[in-house]
């Protein structure tokens, strides 16, 4: 790929421009700088200006009781990343089978628009005291309903227009052959609406995160991140608040890097690199 | 057709009448048949007629091209041939039977101005498709393939993806698909309309090759007068608004019409121009036109 691109270059007297191993360098330096000159103004606020430490803790603080809590961080990641996973799961397979019914029948899209549309626009979390109630105090199950019900929104409307993106052309193909419907749906439909299912899926996984987390709140069994944080808030620990907070965004790159190698993995077609 | 495949470009009309005729049960069988065809469309403004009173008779193993301007209603005829549209009034028959049983039956094998590959599958998988959905064993689907491949001149290029191929090579790959069943018809709407000129020349020698070597009828969809001249036995020449047959122009280039003897030498010799601008007269409904052939337009 890189070869071609760069006698493409040479052959065509571009204008000078960047070699693609610069460009990859830059692009994985360039944020990391800009990560590290806002960590060390922070810690600057902190240690030289004198900001308190009680309203905002420094960067190295928050690093020590990252240390000092990892055992509790681990398992309150693995507790709230279970309720996000199996969220995320059931969610996306409700969601690709409604949009597989709704672009078959038109009749099931016009009966779940409404609702689709509702779902879409309810805060999620306001949820969550109703079903936390509504399963019990030491039931996991609220909050990953609600994960999946986040997941469910972006994954059907992403694979709903990913169902209807056959072009006139390979239908008029498909009906010259005469395939039945099982046979487009297998050939034609699937693999047409595939990268359009990834990409709502890789939309849910963060919002997967986050639904969990935010919905232990709202109280039920403790834990997971998102009670960890509420209590070491409460209880006037900002420094560690903030190590749940850090080990909560970690979760959710895990999450979104998982789903977008997923992505990769499954579009990935014979290596490019071929003339074109 | 293996004997075809092998031979050089030597006249051979008995030998193609023959072939065609040991692929159709009834030799005297015509390959297309349409009666008193209409089509209207209900558009938001109205009705559109685009196509009124269409006759037409396709032989066996007759190359026939439709010719006309936008708006005749050319590709609406084909897409009635091969039961994509219904007609409004009138019949359609394909070697006999309705053409909606003709479909079922894969009588046909057809090809659009869009190649429309499958982007995610690899050239010899989508060459495979056809034979694929109709249950073809994969051993035979492979050996069939790579001889399909090899016909259009893509043996080499059987595990790359469509995007990796120029639009003149898609449009190749979409050839060998439409063939992959031995159809005895070939239905093609301006499969070579967005290639350029060079490209073009060099795959209306390759369908002419094919075409002779398969001894299939072809109904070819086109708006270039030296493209349908070049290709067919028969040219139908369609006026717009209604879309209506104008004038049925038969080829007769040189002495012997088969299309084996049609190479590039076809294209400068007398009788093509003359077939051109006969085809030209057509066109502007049958009056002289005033400048000479070599002014014709190309596309």
């Amino acid at each position: 790929m890189s070869a071609t691109a760069s006698t493409a270059a040479a052959t065509t007297g571009r204008p000078k421009r960047m070699s693609p191993r610069t460009e990859a360098t830059l692009r994985v330096v360039a944020p990391i700088a800009v990560g590290v000159i806002v960590l060390g103004a922070w810690q600057f606020l902190v240690t030289v200006v004198g900001v308190s430490e009680y309203l905002l803790p420094s960067p190295a603080s928050i690093i020590e009781e990252f240390i000092a809590n990892w055992a509790s961080i681990a398992s309150a990641m693995l507790i709230t990343g279970t309720n996000a996973l199996i969220g995320l799961v059931v969610g996306s397979i409700l969601g690709i089978l409604l949009a597989a019914l709704a672009a078959r029948w038109s009749i099931a899209d016009r009966m779940s628009a409404p609702l689709i549309a509702a779902l879409a626009v309810v805060p999620i979390v306001a949820l969550a005291p109703v079903l936390n109630s509504m399963f019990g105090a030491d039931s996991q199950f609220g909050r990953q309903a609600i994960a999946a019900i986040a997941s469910f929104v972006p994954v059907f409307i992403n694979t709903l227009r990913g169902f209807r993106q056959t072009t006139p052309v390979h239908r008029d193909l498909m009906k010259a052959y005469a395939a039945n419907s099982q046979q487009v749906l297998r050939t034609l439909t699937l693999p047409t609406a595939r990268p359009f299912v990834l990409t709502g899926i890789r939309i849910a996984s963060s919002l997967a995160v986050i639904s969990a987390l935010v919905a232990e709140y709202f109280g039920g069994p403790r834990g997971g991140l998102g009670s960890l944080i509420s209590t070491s808030a409460a209880s006037s620990a900002y420094a560690r608040a903030w190590a749940y907070v850090v080990a909560s965004i970690a979760l959710g790159l895990l999450f979104y890097l998982a789903t977008l190698l997923l992505e990769r993995l499954v579009l990935r077609r014979a290596p490019s690199g071929g003339a074109r | 057709m293996s004997d075809a495949t092998t031979g050089s470009r030597a006249p051979r009309p008995a030998e193609t009448a023959q072939d065609a005729g040991s692929r159709a049960p009834r030799p005297a069988e015509s390959a297309v048949e349409v009666r008193g065809v209409d089509k209207v469309f209900e558009t938001r403004t109205g009705q559109v007629q685009a196509l009124d009173g269409i006759d037409l008779t396709v032989a066996a193993g007759e190359f026939v091209s439709l010719i006309g301007p936008s708006g005749c209603g050319k590709s609406t005829l084909m897409r009635l041939i091969a039961d994509l549209d219904d007609p409004t009034a009138g019949t359609l028959t394909v070697f006999g039977k309705s053409s909606r049983q003709a479909r079922l039956d894969q009588e046909y094998g057809i090809a659009f101005q869009q190649a429309g590959l499958l982007p995610w599958r690899t050239v010899a998988a989508n060459v495979a498709l056809p034979l694929e959905l109709h249950g073809v064993a994969s051993a035979d689907r492979r050996s069939r393939v790579a001889q399909l491949l090899e016909m259009v001149g893509l043996g080499d290029f059987a595990d790359r993806y469509p995007d990796q191929l120029s639009g003149g090579m898609q449009q190749r790959v979409a050839i060998a698909r439409a063939l992959a069943e031995q159809p005895r018809l070939l239905l093609m709407d301006e499969p070579f309309g967005a290639l350029d000129e060079m490209t073009r020349e060099k795959m209306q020698t390759e369908l002419v090759r094919i075409s002779a070597e398969t001894g299939a009828a072809v109904v070819f969809v086109t708006h270039s007068i030296p493209e349908a001249v070049f290709l067919s036995d028969r040219v139908v020449v369609m006026s717009p608004r209604p879309g209506r047959i104008q004038q049925i122009v038969p080829m007769r280039l040189g002495a012997d019409a088969a299309r084996a003897a049609r190479t590039e030498e076809l294209r400068e010799e007398r009788t093509f121009f003359d077939m051109v601008t006969a085809v030209r007269e057509a066109l502007h409904g049958g009056s002289p036109v005033a400048s000479g052939a070599r002014g014709v337009e190309t596309r």
